[in-house]
Formats: C-alpha cells, structure tokens, sequence
C-alpha cells in the first residue's frame, strides 16, 4: 500500500498544527462558531446531537493492520470503545471531546492517517472497488490514480471552497464495487482503440434529495490528462454551481440545469487550455505511485492444499460462511475474505475496539497486514491463503465477526440516523434491528440470495436508499417516525434508482412489509432469478398490491383514511 | 498596511465618486465607461463571483490593481476568477481579496495568485498574516507557479 514520505508526512503534520491552533483560537473566542464551523467540518469533525462526531479518512478503503490497531486504540482511549464505518469508506467517532480532537489527528497522522477533507464544501475521500488489486474482473488495479487524486485534491487552493461537497469514485473492473455512477465525478478505468489503457469519465451522479445517475462526458480520457481534466471539471462547477440554495448546489444541479451536451462543451473548452500545462501527469511519477501497489508475495503453492476441500465437506456452518463470505481470488490458492460488520446484536458497520485489534492481529496473520473497507460496511481481508480459511473462521466467529450474511437481506447499509445524527427524522438503527429479528432463518435469507437493503434517516441519503433493491427512507409525519419504501435500486454496472412503492409506512410494521415483498417475488420469480431480475420483468404493480392490500375486515379505515 | 486606494463598495447613479485612487465594482464601471475616464485618479475594479470575468479580459492593462471580493469567505469563486487572471490572462498586476478575508483562509488565496489583503476590519490584520505559512508542501500545481510537488521526489 501506500508509504508516506517526507513530503506526506510534513503535510499531515502541518495539518496537525494548523487545526490545533484553530481550536485554541475557537476556544479563546478568537474565532466564532460561523468561523470555526467550516475549518473543522474540513477536518470531518460534525458537533452532533449528543456530542462530536470525527469522521476518520480512509483513502479508498484500505487499512494497514497498524492503522487498524490506532483506529482501536482511539476508539477506546477518546471515545466510548467503537467506531462507525461509513458508507464512503472512513470510520466514524461519535463521543470525542472537541478538546481532544487535536490529539487524536496526532494520534493518526503517527500512522500516515489524517481526517483532512472528510466533511465540508470540498473533495472529500476518494473511494474505490475494495477488492481492487485482487479482483479477478480487474482491468487494471484504479488505487494509484486514487492515490494520486487524493494528493491532487488535498488543500487543492482553487477548490477548498466549493459550492457543495464533491464526491469521486474510480473503478477498474467490470463489476462496480464502488458505486461509481452515483459519485459527483465517477471514473472507470477503460480500454481505448488501440488498447491502451485511460479513463472513461461520467459527472453529475448523486443520491440526496435529488439523485441522479451520473452521465458520461468522454468515453477515453489519456492517462497524462488525468488532473487536467479534473481540474477543469471542478472549475466550470466551481464558478457555475449554485450558491443562492445548499439543496441545489451539487454538480449534479448543474449538469441537469446546462444539459449533459453543454456541460461538456464547457469542460472541454477550459480543459484543450490547460491540458498541456504543469497539470499534465508525468509518466514516472505514475510508476513511482504504481510501485506502491505491487502484489504481496503470494505463496506458489497455496493451492496445493488439500484441507480446506476436506473441511467443507465436514462442516456446514464453515460451508455457509465461505459461500457467503468468501470470494474469488485472482492468486491460485488465494482468496478474499469478508469480515461481516452485520451481526444482529450490532448496529450495522460498527466495531469495537476489541474487535478493530483483533481483526489488526489476523491481518497479520493471515493477510499480508492488509484489510480493506467496503462501502456496504464490512471489512475484508484481501489475501488469505485458502489453508488459513478455517483457522481464520474459527477465530472471526469468536469475536461475532463471522456472520455468514454478505450480500444477503441482513447484510443492510444503514446510516447512523436518530441515534446520533442532528438531521435524521427516524432511527434506522432500530429498524435495523426489528428487520433482523424477524428474518433469523438463514436458509430463507440464503433462498432470497443477493439483496439489498440500504436505509437512510433523512432525504440526505448517506445510506444510499434510492440504490438499494429496497430502499428505506425516514420520513416525519407530524411527529412520528414512518418509512418510505422504493424497489429496484441498484448501484452496480447498471445503477439504477429505485421507484417508490407508495405510501410511507408506520415504524412497527416496517420487516412486515419486506416479508410482503418477498413472498411476492416467491412466487413471481423464474427459475434462478434474483430480486432485481424479477421485479425488472414483473414491475411495480403486484408488490403494491401485495403490501397495501386491505386487512380483512379493515376495508373502512382504509378508504376513510384515503379520504384525508 | 498603508496604500493610496479607497473602495467603493457600491455607486449610486449621479454620485460623484472623491478625487484619488478608487476601487469601484466591476459592473458600475462597464457601466459608466466613459464618464468615468474623466475621474481625477486611478481606478480600479472589483470582481465579484456573478461577474463574468470574460468580459474584463479585453480591458485589463487598463488596471493596475483588480480586487477580487469574497462576500462570504465560504463563496469560493473568487479563487477561481484569481486563478484565471493570472493563468489565462496573463494578468501582471496586484490582485486583492476584499470582504470577508480572514486567517485561514489566505494560504489558498495566496496560491491562487492573490497578492495583496484586505483582513476584515474586526481582525488583526498581522495575526492574519500568520495564515500564509500553514503549510510548506504543496501538492498541486497552482497559479503561484509552484510545481506539483512530486516533481521533487
Ligand atoms: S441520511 Fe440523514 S439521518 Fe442519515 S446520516 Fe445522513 S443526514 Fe444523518
């Protein structure tokens, strides 16, 4: 992965001092509450309902196991021993005191770690496909050129305050892991005519009240013009996005409101000026980044193992665990595992302290010190021998960490919501928790197969529910909490965004109504379809029928209730 | 810092500006071109993120100074207007922020090309001075001309 050097190392540093100074100064008075308000949100620090909350950078997902061990050691000595993985791949603190942060970006930037960027009106964290160097669809590994976007973007001097916050993706596989046309710029990596290697870029994708899937702008990009071209992007959005109202000001607006055709135009004119300018990305400093991330050692004989077949066979539960959990490897013998941040008894994404070392310990162990944040929330141990399988298994369901439920109904993105967002109208945490004590019988969740449940506490859409192959949504109706529903989300290679059910649904009768859903798509699937398919074909007439279909008995109040 | 230049924030129609060196906003000038060739001192614009900066580019050697605004120092605009001036442009000239300009901010107006600052008037203006060397590694490229820095690497 990535090592600092001097440069990296002084810049974090400065950071350090910089917002320990302002902190001081917003302590003395010298600086307001407007003033200070936009310096530390820069350094992901929200002042939220019950107390701070510091959102942690981790660039593209990946964590060494030190790393991982300085996010445990934070958690426990400043907070209330856990953290949140977001959805944007970084963790979240909810407890720190305003006192300490500066101490714990010291803490971090010990570990070439920093929250620089995290929030705010700016270019936040880059994230990517997190099986990205391993992956077997892989044209080509995209961290580099995140890497070399995040230095682009780190206290970029024209861009720091833009009209909204600014959201990038890269991929470079064919199956999107990262949601990448949901990203105010999505990049895939692409090959041209005479195929070499570039970019293909689309802009204006985004959830929040508005979303939009984001539209392509050129089909082939060089590499050398990377930053060039982002440069100009940002610029016609910086001087054109809208200011007058923070609901219409993402790139997205723009895009909508000029047409995809002129926006275009826009960014090509101002990028033939300056793509040939100090912007234009040297070839060697591509191989100097790439060098970075060469592949670990992987053992030549992995695959000579005759244990782990034999274990399969032997045991179920460690049977279940690999179908779900375990995944595909483009190293023979090798695979990546997932570490499910999705138990029942556990808020979605969060981990302990406790737990955070010891994934750290088996990273080492068994991975090559190297873990991976997913952007549904998990973790993932990027390169396990499949001979350590079983021990690693063994010790992940010690700590609660080996719930066979990737990609299955349980396995839910959710936002903190009530609980700890000054925003949320309703607490997806609980609804979390009502969905998984209903759905406890894993052969059932493992007939429904790969679905997806993404559920956010406000319009702000941090939990992605408008691509989620049912999307949850916290609405406020004069007081009290109800849930609206849309089906047929998708954030993949054909992202798509979901169409709502109907009206929103009371807080109690929320898992009742997946379980309507889907007995519908039982008995309306084809063979081996998967939700998504099914509903595609069938559409939203029988789903609707299904859920709001009268009560026996009830049919009064329902049309009395019609009335209002 | 002492300097001859005296803003005015907004002109009214039929007023008369005071002799000597003013900054006036950019749309009263193109507005009153002509009357105001005969005004007894220099003039100056200021530039505002509505403005479009296209239309200055054909009279900018008329300026010595262009003073770009920052109404709200989270309007960014204005970065980018600096950094056209001088990379597009070729604008040789002294580029002040006015308005809300504070501290933290002055290290990116700086690398934008902006060279001169007026700090808000409730600010100490040498405290805000202190915000031009937060940081010794620049990343990117910028109008201040530094290279990217791993040219150095
Ligand atoms: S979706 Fe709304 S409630 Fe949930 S974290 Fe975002 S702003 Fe808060």
């Amino acid at each position: 992965m990535y090592r600092y050097d001097q440069y990296d190392q002084q810049i974090v540093d400065e950071r350090v001092a910089q917002f320990r100074d302002q902190t001081r100064r917003f302590l003395a008075g010298e600086l307001s509450e407007d003033e200070f308000r936009p310096l530390r949100l820069m350094n992901g620090l929200y002042l939220q309902r019950h107390a701070p909350m510091l959102r942690v950078a981790i660039p593209y997902g990946l964590l060494s196991a030190a790393q991982l061990r300085m996010l445990a050691h934070i958690a426990g000595k400043y907070d209330k021993g856990y953290g949140h993985f977001s959805t944007r791949q970084n963790i979240q603190f909810n407890w720190p005191k305003l006192e300490t942060v500066p101490d714990i970006l010291a803490d971090l930037a010990s570990v070439e770690m920093h929250a620089i960027q995290t929030s705010g009106n700016c270019i936040r964290n880059i994230t990517s496909d997190h099986f990205a160097g391993v992956a077997a669809d892989e044209l080509e590994d995209p961290r580099p050129y995140c890497e070399i976007i995040r230095q682009w973007s780190t206290f970029h001097p024209e861009f720091s305050f833009l009209p909204r916050k600014f959201k990038i993706a890269v991929s470079g596989a064919d199956n999107d892991r990262a949601a990448v046309q949901v990203h105010d710029i999505g990049i895939y990596l692409v090959k041209g005519e005479k195929d070499e290697i570039g970019f293909k870029i689309l802009v204006g994708g985004g959830l929040g009240r508005t979303p939009f899937i984001g539209v392509c702008i050129r089909e082939f990009l060089e590499k050398q013009h990377l930053l060039s071209y982002l440069e100009a992007i940002l610029r016609v959005y910086n001087r054109l996005g809208r200011r007058d109202n923070m609901y219409k000001a993402r790139i997205k607006i723009l895009v909508n409101a000029v047409g995809a055709e002129r926006f275009a135009e826009m960014v090509e004119k101002e990028w033939r000026r300056i793509k040939d300018s100090a912007l234009l990305l040297d070839q060697k400093e591509i191989e100097r980044v790439k060098g970075y991330f060469i592949e670990p050692d992987y053992a030549g004989d992995a695959g000579a193992d005759a244990s782990f077949a034999g274990r399969l066979e032997a045991q179920k539960d460690f049977a279940a665990w690999v179908k779900r959990n375990v995944k595909e490897h483009k190293a023979v013998g090798y695979r990546s595992v997932y570490v499910s941040l999705k138990h029942p008894a556990s808020p979605p994404g969060d981990a302990t302290d406790e737990q955070m070392s010891f994934i750290a310990d088996l990273a080492e162990r068994y991975s090559h010190s190297e873990i991976r944040v997913t952007h549904d929330q998990n973790l993932v141990l990027p390169h396990v021998k499949q001979a350590d399988l079983y021990p690693l298994w063994a010790a992940l369901k010690e700590k609660r960490l080996a719930t066979p439920n990737i990609g299955l109904l349980t396995d839910m993105i959710c936002c903190p919501g009530l609980d700890f967002c000054n925003l949320a109208n309703a607490g997806s945490i609980d609804i979390s928790k009502q969905i998984n004590e209903r759905f406890t019988e894993l052969d059932y969740l493992h007939d429904i197969g790969d679905f997806q449940i993404k559920m956010s506490g406000c319009m702000n859409a941090c939990g992605h529910h408008h691509v989620g192959h049912i999307g949850i949504l916290g609405v406020d109706k004069k007081g009290e909490e109800f849930y609206q529903l849309t089906l047929g989300g998708s954030a993949g290679s054909h992202a798509r965004l979901g169409d709502r059910l109907g009206p929103a649904i009371p807080k109690p009768d929320v898992a009742e109504t997946i379980d309507k859903i889907l007995q519908v798509y039982l008995d309306e699937r084809e063979g081996d379809e998967q939700f998504l398919e099914t509903y595609l074909r069938v559409g939203m007439v029988p789903f609707k029928a299904r859920v709001y279909a009268p009560e026996p008995g009830a049919g009064r109040e329902v049309e009395v209730l019609a009335g209002h | 810092m002492e300097d001859s230049w005296q803003r005015i924030a907004a002109v009214e129609p039929q007023q008369t500006l005071p002799d000597g060196d003013v900054i006036i906003p950019f749309a009263c000038w193109i507005d009153n071109q002509e009357q105001l060739s005969q005004h007894n001192g220099k003039i100056a614009v200021c530039l505002n993120g509505d403005d479009n900066l296209e239309d200055l580019s054909n009279t900018l050697h008329l300026f010595e100074l262009i003073a770009l605004e920052f109404p709200d120092f989270r309007d960014g605009r204005s970065y980018s207007h600096a950094q056209l001036l001088r990379d597009q442009f070729n604008f040789s000239g002294e580029l002040r922020a006015v308005g809300d300009v504070l501290r933290d901010q002055l290290f990116f107006m700086q690398r934008c090309g902006i060279d001169s600052f007026q700090v808000r008037e409730d600010k100490d203006p040498e405290d805000a001075l202190k915000g031009l060397s937060d940081f010794t590694v620049k990343y990117q490229t910028a109008a201040d001309g530094a290279p990217p820095v791993y040219k150095y690497r």
